[in-house]
């Protein structure tokens, strides 16, 4: 109680020290700043105040040769210099994981949910200073490999079927999973009752809850990351740019035309910015788009080859990746006088992703400003110099990723074929023979099967 | 900010009063008496005045009917009648079937979820934030339609196919859910306002933890009950003949503390609860393995539109002999035992029903002590809210789930054709095949390939 206690009085005085940004929000950014920065995703309150000291950024962690080559200019020059070189050494460790392929790339996505994890948590233990709360942090570490081991063993058991056919110890493993997972949650579970302690329940209680809603929002984004890649890379690779774009092009957009303010939760982005970078990102993903569809590298699900132990990007691509000619409205016709366009329908698709990524995806970063306004932070953390941490660059595309996911169920395919082979072959006997049954005449009415007669042999 | 402020200097005092009540009553009087029913226990510390006795809200003929006694006796009364009126209700609702149980275990949870949240809000004097309790409300509803909405689709596939926007909106559920949750999601962004941050942050998560305790656990409910309603009967009984017996045994026997948090409740009760629930579960199980009506999957029948329970019961069960160990037959003078399969199960359950069971109750002590609260509000007289009651049930019902899906039954089987017929042509041909080989590799393909070539 004495720590929420102190905790209130001395949020109270610091208020208008600490609270850095709402103050520069308020004042300054309506006067002298509105045209000026529209400011990527979050990491506006850092690029244009050089005179209010960084509250998160006490240890200036810009390495020294940057600092040396850029010592001459002025502090905010500089900054922009830092972070534009972080923004190209950012895109290019992107490409950089896309070609070296798809385990790679989920390894990168695992350690940004690790590091992402950490940064939230870390922000509970300084709101509540419940550093010291026992067991606590080898709970939540605990609870993530939890939660992480129940969602890769369900998609792992999907998408690596027969390795874990072949495998004894995998094959209990999978058999088991929910069992295995739900008494590995219930251990951790019960520790935690286990570990409540007279003084502390209350803040116990919230470093649980905490715990659990950062699990909810990083690791099943993540998971959905993941489950997007396997059905192609393009379906990682877009979404994800979509949204840098957003954020690059609705920066520029504000920082040339910027003048009417869009939300009161950060103040520097504005109206001429959103609409900007919502066309901007259109026509980008469109053309994104085009390039990416006409390679298997991109385009294939990936597959788990059993004999070679390895990833394989190599199919017939979908229909959605084949070219096809639409007929062009009339009005349209007249003025560019084509009568028909031949395009990917995967084109077509990405025009609502990128809609989703400029109308929508920026309310998670304005959730995101929310948050740090509330527990008065001016950065989830200090990883990367001039843009604060992974969460801060990740804010945005945590929507998308499961808009993605639910576009692709809900439009672009069906079930999982494995994973439909995999439930047929758990079923009784009895069942399986009912449903080769039915799946039989079904083929056979398509024509996909010869009639009854010549089946046997 | 202010208002942390206040609560903190407010609960200093409560704090030195009521934990002190807490710990002399249960140190002198009540250490060799009670076990305690799963976190009532506080409420019966009746000869504590300081702490704030919620509005009585006793039915003014049992409070006529037991004047004569003294409060503590009365308490007892109370608690005893109400118990045999709940568990009297729970026999009722399940002779009335599948469709009314849904519908309770719907409104036990939207009762759940209101008590937890109005705590959350008198815990942060949110009650006045703007759009929060819409918003609570409606995170409810989307996260419940999505849910129901899966569901379903699954066991009434053949009555949504044949209606058009039944159809619309079960091929395109997910996206729709979805869009429904950004909705709320978008609203909550809008209506955050700048002096009450931390607050909202603060009501959105709590909201979200209530959700995702309460609503997946009444859904997995409904899972089991799906299944057959044995398994929506025993486990609940299981739970509850746990709460009664370890009490009665702390009551009779009751001397060694067993956890700080819960300081009424001893291990002579834990223990003792333990044998006394297996066997009930065993006898239990005996009962109603023997009728269809508890025995068979619930399922829809698209003709009558209405629900049957009928079927051939399946292996589970059937009535099996097993040979009993050398050791009990010496003893019982019997070679072999008729048993359900089922009972065997139960005893798996009603272990994990006295074992784990309770640190869902402890969970909730832990949780009351924390913020304060004697119970979570006064739903039932003698015994606190609805909540109170169903602190235990919540992992049960988790358990019973992942149990059924690990060790019992395999996927269902219309779902697995729904899936198969949604897919590509060339897959359903690849499927086929490898279904062929496998089937034909048991043995079970070629006599039929050859009745069907005849």
């Amino acid at each position: 109680m004495t720590e929420l206690r102190k905790r209130g009085g001395g949020g109270a005085d610091p208020d208008s020290a600490d609270n850095i940004s709402d103050k520069e929000a308020d004042g300054d950014d309506r006067l002298g700043l509105a045209g000026d920065a529209e400011g990527e995703c979050d990491g506006d309150s850092k690029a244009d105040t050089p005179d209010y000291p960084l509250s998160t950024a006490d240890t200036d962690n810009t390495p020294e040769c940057l600092n040396k080559a850029l010592e001459g200019l002025p502090p905010r020059w500089k900054n922009y210099w830092i972070r534009g070189v972080l923004s190209l050494a950012m895109i290019s460790g992107f490409f950089l994981i896309i070609y070296m392929g798809p385990i790679a790339l989920i390894l990168v996505v695992m350690s940004v949910q690790i590091k992402c994890f950490q940064e939230i948590i870390t922000i509970g233990y300084r709101v509540y200073h419940s550093y010291d709360l026992p067991w606590f942090r080898t709970l939540s570490w605990y609870f993530l490999i939890c939660v992480n081991y129940f969602f890769y063993g369900e998609t792992v058991a999907d998408y690596f079927g027969a390795l874990v056919q072949r495998e004894e110890p995998l094959q209990f493993l999978a058999r088991y999973h929910r069992f295995i997972s739900f008494a590995l949650y219930l251990a951790g579970f019960c520790m935690f009752v286990l570990s409540l302690v007279k003084k502390h329940y209350r803040l116990q209680f919230y470093m649980f809850a905490w715990t659990h809603v950062t699990l909810l929002i990083v690791v099943t984004q993540s998971h959905l990351v993941i489950q997007n890649l396997f059905e192609g890379m393009i379906w990682f690779i877009v979404p994800i740019s979509i949204v840098i774009c957003n954020d690059i092009m609705a920066y520029l957009f504000g920082f040339f035309f910027g003048r009417t303010p869009l939300i009161k939760l950060s103040p520097k982005k504005t109206w001429e910015g959103f609409i900007g970078g919502f066309f901007a990102t259109v026509v980008f993903g469109f053309i994104l788009a085009y390039l990416l569809s006409q390679f298997q590298y991109f385009v294939c699900p990936v597959g788990f080859n059993s004999e070679s132990n390895s990833f394989t990007v190599e199919c017939e691509p979908s229909d959605i990746f084949v070219m096809q000619e639409y007929t062009l409205p009339t009005v349209l016709q007249n003025t560019l006088r084509w009568k028909t366009v031949n395009l990917y329908p995967f084109a077509i698709h990405s025009i609502f992703l990128s809609s989703f990524g400029s109308l929508i995806g920026p309310f998670g970063g304005f959730f995101a400003s929310g948050f740090k306004r509330a527990f008065k932070i001016k950065d989830f953390a200090n990883t990367i110099p001039g843009h604060g941490g992974i969460m801060d660059r990740f804010d945005c595309q945590y929507l998308m990723a499961t808009f993605t996911h639910v576009y692709i169920a809900s439009f672009v395919r069906g079930p999982n074929p494995s994973k439909v082979l995999q439930q047929l072959l758990l079923l009784q006997p009895e069942q399986q023979l009912g449903i080769f049954h039915t799946l039989q005449s079904h083929l056979r009415d398509k024509g996909m099967l010869p009639p009854a007669a010549v089946q046997a042999e | 900010m202010a208002e942390l402020r206040h609560r903190g200097l407010k609960d200093t005092d409560p704090t030195v009063q009521q934990q002190p009540s807490e710990d002399k009553g249960s140190d002198n009087e009540l250490k060799a008496e009670k076990d305690g029913v799963s976190d009532s226990e506080s409420k019966v510390d009746s000869g504590v005045p300081e702490v704030p006795v919620p509005a009585d809200d006793t039915p003014e003929v049992l409070n006529k009917a037991l004047s004569g006694l003294s409060s503590r006796w009365k308490n007892w009364w109370v608690r005893g009648i109400l118990t045999l009126a709940m568990i009297s209700f729970f026999f009722f609702i399940i002779y009335l079937g599948p469709m009314v149980l849904m519908m309770i275990v719907l409104c036990v949870q939207i009762k759940c979820f209101q008590e937890i949240i109005t705590i959350g809000y008198s815990v942060y004097h949110s009650y006045d934030l703007p759009w929060f309790r819409t918003l609570s409300w409606y995170f409810l509803l989307c996260v419940n339609y999505f849910f129901y909405g899966e569901t379903v689709t699954d066991y009434f596939f053949t009555l949504v196919q044949r209606e058009e926007p039944l159809r619309i909106l079960s091929k395109y559920h997910r996206f729709i859910s979805f869009a429904l949750y950004l909705t709320g999601f978008c609203m909550f962004v809008l209506s955050l306002v700048k002096k009450h941050y931390r607050l909202q942050f603060y009501m959105f998560g709590w909201t979200h933890v209530t959700l995702l305790i309460v609503v997946t656990q009444s859904h997995l409910i409904i899972h089991n009950l799906f299944e057959g309603m044995i398994w929506f009967i025993v486990p609940i009984s299981c739970v509850i003949c746990n709460d009664i017996m370890a009490y009665m045994f702390g009551f009779f026997f009751g001397r060694t503390p067993l956890i700080k948090l819960s300081p009424k409740k001893t291990w002579e009760g834990f223990i003792g609860g333990f044998f006394a629930t297996i066997v009930f579960g065993i006898m239990l199980s005996y009962v109603m393995a023997g009728c269809r009506y508890f025995v068979c999957p619930v399922e829809f029948n698209n003709d009558s539109n209405s629900f049957q329970v009928d079927c051939e019961p399946s292996e589970l069960f059937q009535l099996q002999d097993y040979a009993l160990p050398s050791m009990l037959e010496s003893v019982t003078g019997w070679t072999t035992v008729s048993l359900y399969p089922f009972q065997i199960h139960s005893i798996a359950l009603s272990s994990f029903a006295s074992i784990v069971g309770p640190f869902g109750g402890f969970f909730a002590s832990g949780f009351k002590r924390a913020f304060k609260i004697k119970d979570f509000a006064n739903t039932i007289p003698g015994h606190g809210g609805i909540m109170d009651r169903f602190d235990c049930q919540y992992l049960m019902a988790t358990f019973v789930n992942v149990y059924i899906a690990s060790f019992i039954r395999g996927p269902n089987p219309t779902k697995v054709i729904q899936q198969l017929l949604a897919l590509r042509p060339d897959q359903q041909l690849y499927i086929f095949n490898s279904l062929k080989a496998h089937l034909t590799e048991k043995g079970l393909l070629p006599a039929l390939e050859e009745a069907a070539a005849a």
